[in-house]
């Protein structure tokens, strides 16, 4: 297994590096740049800015001299948030989202499970329709609208939740819901289908006219089989998760890495975009190598080659 | 085995969310006296006097640094940092001279050699401020630092409390530019041993204004807190003021009604119609012109008989009061409101004798003589013209309504929209027939929008050259006698309006909510909201 997750991280390196390349070449082809503004800044004063951050060199150059700093873990410094570098932004911000995140997948895996599993085995009866009817809406309601909806029925008409920061325990209520409701519903749909597979399999026929009992056979036997396409499914989920969501962030005023993404794309604020996408590719990557450690760990028929 | 493979999973899920860190945003400062708790917009990209260039970064200098000069409730150049000041008979050579005591936020004294280091870091090619050329180009020996040779810019300091300023060509309005948030002044030692970062921190974020800045979350707010060594601290009431850095306009219209916060500037544009009439929404006027510009340079646009029409067939009372909401005015010049006159007076007032250049509402009968005279009876002959914009605001709205308004005289209109960051460049190289345009002044000399036409400006989008205009404006740049300067602005504001060089369509203003428990607060033309003597009533 060690020679395997040194394989898949051999490949994770060269991925990083061909992701890093078409990003550099791609958001260098399209127009506009991070000095531009409403009002024109004289050539000036665009000339030094262009030579401060080294743009005004050849493209090749410039890529060049980027992969070798960011090989010495320099990811340079923000062309809009001045002062700010690469790296000190997603320090400050992925933490809020990795926390929001992280409690979100828990919340999605704890509530998603079970509900899944309650769905498969009340099979057609009301309580399956109602479950199923639920995780739909949750698939099909775009965040914006449980956002709004959850802050207007607890923040505005209650008053029970505060809509700005996270100050408390209170404040993650919201945001924690909100970014937990696709994946819930998700998790719950994976987890019912591929339980309503592993119930009809003949080991669990045998088990039942062994005499186990029904939450035996559920826990021991079929849960474990089930839960693989969750497990395949968390790893990216995890990593996008974390890496924060622009809407919900934006909606709850929470400072994390989600607003960096699209405002960095927005702003042309080139090292940033570099940066943040380096990062998601990275954690992406690693998620899904984490994933085929527990897939091993959870089904030893598994060989990792 | 069962139980461990599920906690397997949930460390899994949880060394995440643990490796991350679980440092929760420090609770705010503790900070004595009343906070008052406002939204004026997102995240300031820099804080830094010299590189900021946005009115929400402004709207933080205004209260963390003090110019030599301020803008006083009216409107009018009043004292800052400096107590008097004269300009020599040339109008070459101005004068500052310091108040007694000046300090900075951390307690050290603060001299005019504070002054002349801070402005010769705005001409510093490796600060590469976006002003600079704004607020110091007049100043003698500025070409030359602007190229590195920072010492041959002629500001210098004979003792602590004088500044003097030579400047290569008279600038009249050299005092709004003294009162501009680009010349505050920054501290050398904390600058020079933080290099860009040193705005960043609030430890380092030193400030010589009624307040200082205490906490800094990006994204989620600023606090800045009475500043004791600033001069005029007395009259300070508030302990701090909390700028919550909320992005969204209905997040932040939730945290007012909550009464998280107690004034909201991004109010959301479908609840304005409810708000109208509210003792709690304000709309205020701003310096600044929501203008279309044509591209004068290729046809039929360079005929300004076409331009005519155009400008002609719109009626911009509906396009502010309907469209817009009532959040814009109706543009009938291309200099609105607030804009001051060398006089001091009302720019706006003085122009074409009194009387509005153009009608508010739409003259359909002039629009189809002037096409006619053009060769386009009733618009026939004129190919399918292109209005490109960005998507944002109402700038969508605008454009669909120019599209009917146009068709009325014939005129068929395609909308190109497109992406901002793509926008601002094609517009500025002339790749668009007619493109949407804005324009909010930096200080309110008429000049600094005027120069908007003049035929090498930077930001002459439509690349409108008129020998006459160009004369005009040079006479207004270089002479000192305030009577001749009027009007030869005056003089160039009329060519361009009778030459119909662009559209203005709407004057900009800024709409807002505000709690009446805020007293002594007060709105600008700048765009900027004055909290620093403000009171929250109990």
């Amino acid at each position: 297994m060690f020679k395997y997750i040194l394989k898949r991280l051999g490949i994770a390196v060269v991925t990083i590096w061909l992701i890093a390349t078409l990003t550099f070449f791609l958001m260098n082809m399209v127009p506009g740049g991070p000095f531009l503004s409403e009002k024109a800044v004289s050539p000036a004063a665009l000339a030094a800015l262009e030579a401060k951050y080294g743009l005004d060199k050849p493209l090749l150059e410039q890529y060049v001299t980027y992969i070798g700093d960011a090989l010495h873990g320099d990811f340079g410094d923000s062309l809009k948030q001045r002062g700010r570098t690469v790296t000190s932004i997603i320090a400050s911000k992925f933490p809020v989202s990795a926390r929001i995140g992280g409690l979100a997948v828990l919340a999605a895996f704890c509530v998603g499970v079970p509900l899944g599993c309650i769905s498969a085995m009340n099979r057609g009866k009301l309580g399956d329709s109602i479950i199923i009817v639920l995780a739909t809406c949750g698939i099909a309601v775009p965040s914006f609208v449980i956002c709004t909806v959850l802050m207007y029925t607890f923040g505005v008409r209650l008053g029970w939740l505060p809509t700005l920061g996270l100050n408390s325990w209170k404040h993650y209520i919201m945001p924690v819901t909100a970014l937990a409701f696709y994946p819930t519903a998700y998790i719950t749909r994976l987890m019912r289908s591929s339980m309503l597979d592993v119930l009809g399999q003949d080991y669990m026929r045998t088990a039942k006219a062994k005499g186990v009992s029904q939450f035996a056979s559920l826990f021991k036997h079929a849960l474990r089989n089930a839960i693989l396409p969750v497990v395949t499914y968390l790893g990216p989920l995890l990593a996008y998760t974390v890496t924060g969501s622009f809407i919900v962030e934006k909606i709850f005023t929470i400072p994390g890495l989600g607003g960096e993404f699209i405002g960095s794309i927005t702003n042309r604020d080139y090292t940033v975009i570099m940066g943040t996408t380096i990062f998601l590719a990275t954690l992406m990557i690693l998620m899904n190598v984490l994933v085929d450690i527990v897939y091993k760990l959870v089904d030893p028929r598994i060989k990792l080659k | 085995m069962r139980k461990r493979v599920i906690s397997m999973l949930l460390a899994a899920v949880m060394t995440v969310s643990m490796v991350s860190g679980m440092a929760v945003t420090a609770a705010a400062e503790e900070t004595e006296g009343k906070q008052l708790s406002v939204q004026i917009g997102p995240d300031p990209e820099t804080i830094d006097p010299a590189l900021n260039s946005a009115v929400d970064g402004g709207n933080m200098l205004l209260h963390a640094f003090e110019c030599l000069l301020t803008i006083d409730q009216n409107g009018q150049i009043a004292p800052g940092q400096a107590e008097t000041w004269e300009q020599s008979e040339d109008g070459l050579t101005w004068t500052f001279h310091l108040r007694d005591g000046l300090k900075w936020s951390d307690g050290s004294d603060l001299t005019a050699n504070d002054f002349v280091y801070s402005w010769k870091r705005v001409c510093d090619p490796m600060v590469a401020a976006p002003y600079a050329e704004t607020v110091l180009g007049m100043v003698e020996g500025f070409d030359e630092a602007i190229g590195g040779n920072l010492d041959a810019l002629q500001v210098s300091a004979p003792d602590d409390k004088t500044l003097v300023v030579k400047l290569s060509a008279p600038c009249t309005y050299f005092e709004s530019l003294a009162a501009f948030a680009t010349l505050s002044p920054v501290q050398q030692a904390t600058v020079e041993a933080n290099g860009d970062a040193w705005a960043i921190a609030p430890e380092t974020y030193i400030s010589n204004g009624p307040f200082y800045v205490t906490e800094w979350v990006p994204g989620s707010h600023i606090i800045m807190s009475k500043n004791p060594y600033y001069w005029n601290a007395d009259a300070i009431k508030l302990g701090s003021i909390k700028f919550n850095l909320i992005e969204d306009s209905n997040a932040a219209y939730t945290a007012y009604q909550n009464g998280e916060v107690l004034m909201i500037k991004d109010v959301p544009t479908e609840e304005i119609p409810s708000l109208e009439g509210s003792d709690e929404f304000f709309v205020d006027p701003i310096i600044g012109t929501y203008y279309i510009s044509y591209n004068t340079q290729i046809e039929p646009f360079n005929d300004p008989l076409v331009r005519k029409a155009l400008n002609l067939a719109i009626d911009r009372e509906y396009v502010a009061n309907t469209i817009m909401q009532g959040t814009y005015s109706p543009a009938t010049n291309f200099m609105g409101p607030g804009w001051v006159d060398t006089d001091g007076s009302s720019f706006m007032d003085n122009a074409n004798g009194g009387e509005p250049y153009m009608s508010a509402t739409a003259d359909i009968e002039g629009a189809l003589a002037a096409l006619e005279e053009a060769g386009y009876p009733n618009g026939e002959g004129l190919p399918v013209l292109h209005y490109s914009t960005n998507d944002a605001g109402y700038h969508k709205p605008v454009a669909e309504y120019l599209q009917s308004a146009w068709a009325e005289i014939g005129v068929t209109l395609e909308i190109e929209i497109v992406e901002w960051s793509s926008f601002t460049p094609m517009r500025r190289n002339g790749e668009y027939e007619i493109a949407r345009n804005g324009w909010v002044g930096d200080y309110a000399d008429p000049s600094n929008m005027l120069d908007l036409l003049y035929s090498t400006n930077g930001n002459n989008d439509g690349k409108f050259n008129n020998p006459d205009y160009d004369a005009a404006m040079d006479i207004a740049r270089s002479t000192i006698d305030p009577e001749e300067r009027s009007a030869a602005l005056h003089q160039a504001e009329d060519i361009m309006m009778n030459e119909y060089a662009c559209i203005p369509l709407a004057y900009y203003n800024d709409f807002w909510m505000q709690s009446p428990k805020i007293e002594g607060a007060w709105h600008s033309a700048y765009g900027y909201w004055h909290f620093m003597y403000a009171d929250i009533a109990d």
